[in-house]
């Protein structure tokens, strides 16, 4: 095993660098790491934006007939919101993480085109300030500011000029379509990388499980988003220049946009949930001491989610009056989706059975991660029951369900991540204590804030209204669910301090603090430039545990 | 509307209309108090899905907490634990047995979907069209030739439930019809029709409200569904066939709605005012609520809404037709007479 052996670290600089050339340094880098470090840091700063933006509209919806907000104000939060989570939290957290982590994880020294990742970096961070810009420009006018008010998905024909007036659905489709190439690129970066540039020995069911699944998520990006950017560019030939793919006043189509978005949209939920299953698959085991159970079904499962995760869309659009033939056989393709989802359910936890467990934050985020991504499965199935659909469909149950799945389940899968691998990207570890308090009173407010949305949403109560009357029954459930953020803002506020602190005074992680087992812990940390000294060599899936136990490696098993 | 303490940051656009805002109703638009055999068919299948779920959740809850409390790694105990790498009868289990749970609830929900989406109306059915706007109801009786907005009258005979079939159309963008105690929602899509069944078996009133998104008052765009023994439908639907009656006490009022831009959008059926793109108020004294159920039908607030209906409503389309509170007084009184 000499080829794992530790490279020479990073070469000692000598006196200090200049502000303008480490900004140099960054803004011109073609560096998988550098560029990881900068998505994921983009992500948390729209998280925090996309964050208060959910406040406010939490405090307007507190109370019936409250008047934090007019109706405007709030039709562009919950717009701003949505699109912001999604394409500008969710993708970039899940491009930065795959960036850094996956040319460490295969044994490579950077992607397979460097500086197209620098491309798509910068095309996702232009797209999202042309969104942003819109709060100043959306009219069109000098100090007429006004942001997108069409909801993320944007249904048309509520986008075509007749409702829609000035440019603020014009930045909502310029700054989407802009940061969509600059995915699909990175995710054909990401897959030329993977299928090509692992080291030696690592054949592809010797891959880690994060980097099948973030193959498999890549590949979905590329079939998913093209049709996004189709839709939006057939709508913005609607808007300037007088075509009539979606203008139903004149004879086009509401239901086709439908369609073509949720072609994106469905997949692109499974595009956000997949690194969080990348993410625990790495986590868990590490923690619980134990192998993952069952990695060729895990890999199988994957895969399978990905094939069947293309067709599901229609199942947003029960209500839309599909025949019922197309509407039992959409229910029964989102159901089936249940059954590979169950699968990594039980592997998940039949790794922790038996295991020697311990509960560090990065473990209690995953344990977290498992709890609710099990609600949100379940209800996800609720869902996809066609006459409970009829029910609950664009009401606070599916505010609730996705949030379940996207917070509960996403977000929790990324503070999980970035406890892990923080001490990877910056040589130090995070908090241990502060980490457990956020962990804790997060779960509390996560909890209080969307489990009541469930309860709202079968008592009747629509999404995306501004305000409610008192005598609907919908009046404690709201007010826990604003309650409920109060704690959220606690615990993001502990991140952040935790987050800057460890940067600089957080304790020197070593090498492999966690006592990992998969090849980003064999180099320093952080690593050098060139990541790897020697180009590794594997013989199983785990070679650093192969090293750390010669008596018993895992290739005699696999 | 009640209001509790918080920042005004919107210029009091709303907190004129505040205090005399009241409740429209007293009933409460849940699913678990269906009223119909569609609502009742969603709720018997949510009860079957609450089982199985629930089930699965106990066990796999039950499964991580084992493994969080049994399983943990305890002080000078370092060794590692015993790798096991997976077992193929296990893992067949768990993906057979999910694939029989998701069987069986295919079969139950296909025939649910099969039950309740009609496309024809059924026997003795009260068919009605709506057309959804931003942002009221317009309610079509066809051959009865009533046309009204916001509140839907059904006849119920004794010992035998309501049913009602709607045919949907949008004037402007996509809006959805939901009652939640007569049955499921239906999106109301423009350039394209769809039907939906809903039934009651009580008399009584039923709330529901849009739930697709449609611009800024998707919030006040509220259903209100009236099933009255069949009597007083039939009462109700002889009044609504009357033409508007004119009275000399309130001709000055008369004079000035028609000398407005009011009969541009509205009609008052037996006068000029024909318009088509806001409700008919030729017996809009029948209606419980105005603004689409936004507020109650009072003299008061009836006055505060023709005075500038952008207090109420921020963002409707209609606008305060800058006339002086005597003319706003004179118009209400002509209002009125329009029972």
């Amino acid at each position: 095993m000499s080829t794992l052996q530790q490279p020479a670290g990073p070469p000692a600089l000598t006196g200090p660098v200049p502000f303008l050339s480490k900004l140099h340094q960054w803004v011109a880098t073609t560096d998988h790491k550098r560029l990881g470090v900068m998505y994921v840091t983009c992500g948390i700063v729209y998280l925090i934006i996309a964050g208060l933006e959910a406040t406010m509209m939490r405090w307007q919806l507190a109370w019936p007939g409250q008047t934090v907000l007019t109706p405007d104000e709030f039709n562009r939060l919950f717009t701003m919101h949505g699109t912001t989570m999604v394409f500008f939290v969710g993708m970039p957290i899940l491009f930065g993480t795959a960036n850094f982590l996956i040319p460490l994880m295969i044994g490579a020294r950077d992607l397979a085109f460097p500086r197209l990742n620098a491309f798509g970096f910068w095309l996702f961070l232009f797209g999202s300030i042309l969104l942003y810009f819109s709060y100043f420009g959306g009219q069109g006018l000098y100090g007429m500011g006004s942001a997108p008010d069409v909801g993320w998905f944007a249904y048309a024909p509520l986008t075509e000029r007749t409702f829609s007036r000035g440019h603020s659905t014009d930045y909502w489709i310029l700054g989407i379509f802009v940061a969509s190439i600059g995915s699909t690129l990175t995710a054909i970066n990401l897959i030329a990388t993977i299928l090509g540039m692992r080291c030696r020995g690592m054949t592809l069911m010797k891959m880690p499980l994060l980097v099948w699944m973030m193959l498999v998520d890549c590949l979905l990006v590329v079939v998913a988003l093209p049709p996004l950017a189709a839709a939006q560019i057939m709508l913005i030939f609607d808007r300037l220049l007088g075509a009539h793919f979606f203008d139903t006043q004149a004879g086009g189509s509401a239901i086709l946009w439908q369609n073509l978005f949720w072609f994106f949209g469905h997949p692109e939920v499974y595009i956000l949930i997949l690194p969080a299953f990348a993410f625990v698959s790495e986590i868990i085991p590490v923690f619980s001491r134990k192998v993952i159970f069952g990695y060729p079904l895990m890999v199988a499962a994957s895969v399978a989610i990905g094939f069947i995760s293309v067709g599901v869309w229609a199942h947003h659009m029960f209500a839309v009056g599909m025949s019922p033939m197309i509407n039992a056989i959409f229910m029964g393709s989102t159901m089936l989706v249940g059954v590979p989802t169950g699968i990594k359910m039980f592997n998940w936890v039949a790794t922790m059975i038996g295991g020697k467990i311990r509960f560090d934050t990065p473990m209690l985020f995953s344990t977290g991660f498992l709890c609710q991504f099990l609600l949100a499965g379940l209800s996800g199935i609720w869902l996809a029951t066609v006459p409970f659909d009829w029910a609950v469909s664009d009401s606070y149950f599916v505010v609730g369900h996705f949030h379940y799945v996207l917070f509960g389940g996403l977000l929790f899968a990324i503070m999980a991540a970035i406890y892990f691998w923080f001490p990877k990207v910056t040589g130090r570890m995070m908090n241990e204590t502060l980490g457990k308090w956020q962990f804790w009173i997060l779960i509390i407010g996560f909890n209080l804030t969307f489990g009541p949305m469930h309860v709202s949403g079968m008592l009747g109560m629509p999404r995306r209204i501004y305000t409610y009357h008192e005598d609907r029954g919908w009046e404690l459930w709201n007010l826990l669910s604003s309650i409920g953020v109060a704690f959220q803002l606690v615990a993001f506020s502990l991140f952040a301090m935790n987050l800057l602190h460890s940067c600089f005074k957080g304790r020197r992680a070593g090498d492999d603090p966690w006592d990992a087992w998969t090849l980003e812990w064999s180099t320093t940390s952080p690593p050098p430039d060139y990541n790897f000294a020697e180009e590794p060599v594997v013989h199983s899936r785990r070679p650093l545990w192969d090293l750390k136990h010669p008596e018993d490696p895992d290739w005699k098993y696999e | 509307m009640v209001q509790f303490g918080c920042v005004n940051w919107s210029a009091g656009v709303l907190a004129t209309a505040a205090p005399v805002c009241e409740p429209t109703g007293a009933m409460q638009p849940s699913m678990f108090n269906p009223a119909g055999a569609p609502a009742e068919t969603i709720l018997s299948i949510t009860w079957l899905l609450v089982v199985i779920c629930g089930a699965i959740a106990i066990v796999m809850f039950a499964l991580i907490a084992y493994a969080a409390i049994r399983c943990r790694q305890t002080k000078g105990n370092d060794r590692e634990p015993a790798q096991v790498y997976g077992s193929n009868p296990i893992e067949l289990a768990w993906t057979v047995i999910p694939l029989l749970i998701v069987f069986l609830l295919f079969m139950v929900s296909a025939r649910g979907i099969f039950d309740l989406q009609r496309s024809t109306p059924p026997d003795g059915a009260l068919e009605v069209t709506v057309t959804g706007h931003r942002w009221w109801w317009e309610f079509d009786y066809g051959d009865l030739g009533v046309v009204t907005a916001g509140e839907l009258h059904v006849p119920i005979d004794d010992g035998k439930p309501a049913d009602l079939f709607l045919t949907l159309h949008s004037a402007d963008v996509n809006h959805s019809f939901w009652v939640p105690q007569l049955g499921g929602k239906m999106d109301v899509i423009p350039n394209h029709t769809n039907y939906l069944w809903l039934q009651s078996n009580r008399t009584g009133t039923f709330v529901g409200q849009c739930a697709e998104y449609c611009g800024n008052q998707h919030a006040n765009m509220l259903i209100t569904v009236i099933v009255e023994p069949r009597a007083d439908f039939e009462a109700w639907v002889a009044n609504q066939q009357r033409d508007a009656v004119e009275s000399d006490a309130v001709k000055a009022g008369h004079d000035i709605f028609l000398s407005t831009a009011c009969i541009n959008c509205h009609t008052v059926r037996g006068t000029v005012a024909n318009g088509t793109f806001a409700p008919d108020l030729t017996h809009i004294m029948s209606r419980t609520t105005i603004g689409s159920g936004v507020v109650r039908n009072t003299p008061d607030m009836l006055r505060e809404w023709v005075w500038d209906p952008q207090n109420i409503k921020p963002g409707c389309d209609m606008p305060s037709m800058k006339l002086t509170r005597d003319e706003v007084d004179l118009v209400c009184a002509y209002l009125e007479t329009l029972k």
